[in-house]
């Protein structure tokens, strides 16, 4: 080590620091199965529970009899609600303040509710334990359709508050009613509209849908009675979080309480909130004294937990005759199933879906969220995206494609119009967030110009002359987005989860020979926090990435920190790995100084060590610091070299992106090409280049899902239609389109690295992409808006209803 | 309720290592790999046949382990995951794709997407983009959308034919 014979470059590139395509570590195990998921863990004498659950999406439970059940070689106990009304949790806080049925307590309230938890000595005869189970249903009138929540004679779904006339947000309207949520100026809004020269209205719906991870919700706990203790083994985005609600809502002293993230096969969302199975496994592990495995099956993920989005969003904008946004106004719709269980900020109803007004520069605005119950399952995480991003992209995004469209502009002319202009930053929005850094314009030309986008418009003038004439029967679409994110949830002075502010951690440890561990209280569910986190810290103190451990996921050892979700690692994490990697630094350069016998103001940072600044022989490289740090410390100073950082970012972070699809579409079947999808990412300071594309290209397979054909259907008798990957749309190597990455560099000011998050973006920026090409495609036919997913079917509906076909 | 019926003896190689068990009829392959023999690379995503989480190689041919029973496999020669590093103990071409060319994000799908490419490689050692694609389109991946694994494969494929691997130009 610091061995002067390498060059400059040589010593850089040994680090394997910030900017690398460093290979990542994690694959070491995975490629060979040897990482370790939740259901890889086996314990002596472990059990596994599994549940009976409501074949009707609402129903009064008139008696559930489970003598049968016990009966069944290999069941041990039936959970009802009346066991866990013995403990007093039959029910359990949300994460948005209502509460939830852990089992059907009475009734039920959506189709495939959790009922009574089985457990067995196996999983087969926990399935023939469920078979026995005798639950007895009177049905009730069902509520699918959200618009129809609040009118007069709607069922009653949650007869607990039916007569609550205040909520955990404010006041309610209707027995069906969760929220309403406003922001913004409502009578400068009204104004603005009514001195409007031009104004459009639309109605843009965003369908249900669901995160799906390849490996399902699940947990192993074990309860030792003797040291009342709970150790907790689950599939946990947020594992701190878990320990905390667990001992706050089952009375168990925190420190008595052990939870495990392990590897995660996927998370988007998904594996943040908490779900009545983690609730059912930990009380049978203190009924029976025996460790309870529950692993979801993938019927039970898709139709019980944790829907995304299910907003349909009124929207309408105000503008001038020559396309100046003038105001913008939105009513939202919200569908939260039957409980809200939204895994948002406590403070947010809505997360941020105020972050509407995009990327472009309204005067002023207003926004309004009504949140209602139905029959379905309740849910709303973030599925892959900061709280309700995703909803407010492709609100805005669509609007101002309609717009385009109603004042014959190009719609890519219409945004650079438009667009919050570099000197504008920090930028305060009409919906009150401040943008820390941006340059949209920049972002938008490169973009353009990659995809020759003038020339394209040439090719679709022609094609559709070419259609016109009856030459083909195929129509070219090209879809524009440009979003703005808000990510790195955030600032404790206006983000909690349950009062548990949302800070970030990290604790770096250096040993004596010059590696060491860094403890992160980040979650990485394919990620590569194991590699990237690495990364900072060696570009910040000088010890290649290889020699750095890192671990998340253990209550027992990691700091403090909520968790892998929303786009927060990076900017609230990775702020705190920096700034407790310069804590360190700032020990070492007293160590150096002293070594080297010179005042610490005479040292100048190079690359791995301290050199005297004018004498470059006088060097003292990091590891050499590491030994001398605890071995020959210099007087008055502690030995050791490590430190802990808790950092409370200042404000959230805004990456951006310009994205830009070309799409044919057969009008006869419906059937879509991606012909080409080209994505421009701008989140600030790149840490992996590698790992960053990784990221785009995953988000944006999830957006392609979405906006052409992912969904959680209903029937109108509330039966869940998209039950299995039979029906639920996940794209296969043959449909996924080639991605094209590309990316500007607008580092976040008030970040230490100038780091700004990217997994969600491709998601958020990536639907409306989609989306307004099949909307755009369908333009010269006469379409303003077709709603989403625009699968096979739904587009040769569209053109036979356009008169196509 | 019936009692459980009596347990069948079953006799298999599983990466090369000949393997008793004695299962119940109605024991999935999957779970007898899983909780019998303990080798819990392969994995479980659907049950359904969809996902392919469960990809091993038996007798020759891609299985989704999670939808035939493991007295189907009497007889049978297994590979899973664990075997499929080269004898040495190293990263085989494949695994060394996925790693290099950025094939895998959380790991969850990898081994039945390597198990599978395995044997694509086998039935068509020099396989084109599309040829990959269809291939694979058993194993779906939630993480990487697809295009580095693609590479991956293609990485592999180059090596294994003993040839430089090129990337195709965009």
């Amino acid at each position: 080590m610091n061995d002067m014979t390498l060059t400059r470059e040589q010593r850089e590139a040994r680090l394997e620091g910030m900017g690398c395509k460093r290979k990542r570590v994690e694959d070491i195990r995975f490629t060979q199965g040897k990482g370790q998921y939740v259901d890889d863990v086996k314990l002596p004498g472990m059990l596994h529970g599994d549940f009976v659950r409501s074949p009707y999406p609402h129903a009064r439970i008139k008696s559930i009899s489970t003598e049968k059940a016990l009966k069944v070689p290999g069941v041990l106990a039936v959970l009802t609600a009346e066991t866990l009304k013995t403990v007093n949790l039959a029910w359990m806080p949300t994460l948005a303040g209502d509460v939830q049925m852990v089992l059907a307590d009475g009734k039920v309230l959506f189709q495939n509710q959790e009922v009574a938890f089985v457990v067995a000595t196996d999983r087969y005869a926990a399935d023939d334990g469920i078979n026995a189970v005798e639950v007895e249903y009177e049905q009730l009138a069902v509520l699918v359709d959200p618009f129809k929540a609040m009118d007069a004679d709607a069922p009653v779904l949650r007869e607990d508050i039916k007569d609550k006339t205040d909520g955990a947000h404010g006041p309610r309207k209707h027995y069906n009613h969760i929220f309403e949520w406003t922001v913004g100026d409502k009578d400068l809004t009204d104004a603005a509209f009514r001195k409007a020269e031009v104004t459009i209205k639309e109605m843009i719906s965003y369908h249900r849908t669901h995160p799906s991870p390849l490996e399902t919700c699940q947990c192993l706990c074990a309860f030792d009675k003797v040291k009342g203790e709970l150790t907790i083994y689950g599939t946990f985005q947020a594992p701190h979080v878990i320990r905390t609600v667990v001992s706050l809502i089952a009375k168990l002293p925190e420190q008595k309480i052990h939870v495990i993230a392990p590897d995660i096969g996927g998370g988007f969302g998904n594996k943040v909130g908490a779900y009545p199975g983690y609730i059912c496994a930990a009380v049978a592990s203190i009924v029976t004294g025996k460790p309870v495995k529950w692993v979801e099956d993938r019927i039970e993920n898709l139709t019980a937990t944790s829907f995304a989005r299910d907003y349909h969003m009124t929207t309408e904008i105000a503008a001038t005759k020559e396309g100046k946004v003038t105001g913008l106004r939105v009513h939202v719709l919200a569908d939260h199933g039957a409980f809200d269980a939204c895994a948002d900020p406590s403070k947010w109803p809505a997360g941020f879906f105020n972050i509407v007004t995009g990327s472009y520069d309204f005067p002023v605005a207003h926004l309004a969220v009504d949140g209602v119950y139905t029959n379905k399952a309740p849910g709303g995480v973030a599925y892959r995206c900061s709280f309700r991003v995703t909803e407010a992209a492709y609100c805005i995004e669509r609007a101002m494609d309609i717009l385009a469209r109603k004042l014959g502009m190009d719609p890519a002319e219409l945004r650079l119009k438009n667009f919050v202009r570099p000197e504008q930053f920090p930028y305060h929005s009409a919906l009150g967030w401040e943008y820390d850094s941006g340059d949209y314009h920049t972002a938008m030309k490169k973009a353009l110009e990659s995809v020759k986008y003038a020339e394209l418009r040439k090719e679709q003038a022609a094609k559709r002359e070419a259609f016109r004439r009856g030459e083909t029967r195929e129509i070219m679409g090209i879809g524009i987005s440009f979003f703005t994110e808000i990510v790195g949830a955030g600032p404790s002075k206006n983000c909690d989860i349950l009062g548990i502010a949302m800070f970030d951690s990290c604790e770096i440890r250096l040993h004596p020979t010059g590696s060491g561990i860094a403890r992160v209280g980040t979650k990485s569910q394919g990620q590569g926090h194991e590699t990237t986190w690495a990364q900072i810290i060696a570009s910040e103190i000088g010890i290649p990435a290889d020699d750095i451990m890192v671990e998340e996921g253990n209550t027992d050892t990691a700091p403090y920190g909520l968790g892998t979700y929303g786009s927060r690692s990076t900017p609230v994490a990775g702020a705190a790995i920096a700034m407790a990697a310069r804590k360190i630094k700032a020990k070492a350069q007293m160590i150096a100084a002293y070594k080297l016998e010179v005042h610490e103001d005479d040292l100048e940072w190079d690359i791995d060590g301290f050199r005297v600044k004018g004498l470059p022989e006088k060097f003292l490289g990091m590891k050499d610091i590491c030994w001398i740090a605890y071995n020959a410390p210099p007087p008055g100073l502690e030995p050791g070299l490590e430190a802990v950082s808790y950092y409370d970012p200042p404000n959230m972070t805004y990456p951006f992106g310009a994205y830009i699809c070309v799409m044919d579409i057969d009008v006869d079947t419906g059937v879509y090409k991606v012909r080409r999808f080209y994505a421009l990412d701008d989140c600030g300071t790149r840490i992996n280049p590698m790992i960053i594309e990784g990221q785009v290209h995953g988000g944006l397979t999830e957006a392609f899902a979405i906006a052409m054909g992912q969904e959680i259907r209903y029937d109108e008798a509330g039966n869940v239609m998209t039950g299995s990957f039979m029906d639920f749309f996940l794209p296969t190597a043959v449909e996924t389109p080639h991605w094209e990455t590309d990316f500007t560099v607008t580092p976040s000011p008030h970040h230490p690295i100038g780091a700004k998050g990217v997994g969600e973006s491709p998601n958020v920026g990536g639907v409306p992409c989609f989306s307004n090409a099949v909307n755009d495609a369908y333009s010269f036919l006469g379409a303003t808006h077709i709603q989403m997913p625009h699968d096979f079917w739904r587009n040769w509906k569209a053109a036979k209803e356009l008169g196509a076909v | 309720m019936a009692s459980p019926a009596k347990k069948l003896a079953i006799s298999l190689t599983v990466n090369g290592q000949p393997v008793d068990g004695l299962v119940e009829p109605r024991t999935l392959l999957i779970h007898f790999i899983r909780e019998s023999l303990q080798l819990t690379g392969s994995h479980i995503g659907c049950e359904t046949t969809h996902c392919g989480a469960c990809t091993i190689d038996m007798n020759g041919m891609s299985v989704k382990s999670c939808t035939i029973f493991a007295v189907q496999a009497d007889g049978a020669e297994i590979t899973t995951i664990e075997g499929i590093a080269n004898a040495d103990g190293t990263l085989s071409a494949l695994q060394e794709g996925f790693r290099q060319m950025h094939g895998l994000q959380c790991g969850f799908c990898t081994p039945g997407m390597i198990t599978r490419a395995h044997r694509l490689l086998q039935e068509n050692p020099n396989p084109t983009e599309p040829e990959i694609r269809f291939g694979i389109a058993g194993n779906l991946c939630r993480c990487t959308g697809y295009q580095n694994i693609v590479r991956a494969i293609q990485y592999a494929a180059a090596k294994l034919n003993g040839v430089e691997f090129r990337e195709a130009a965009e």
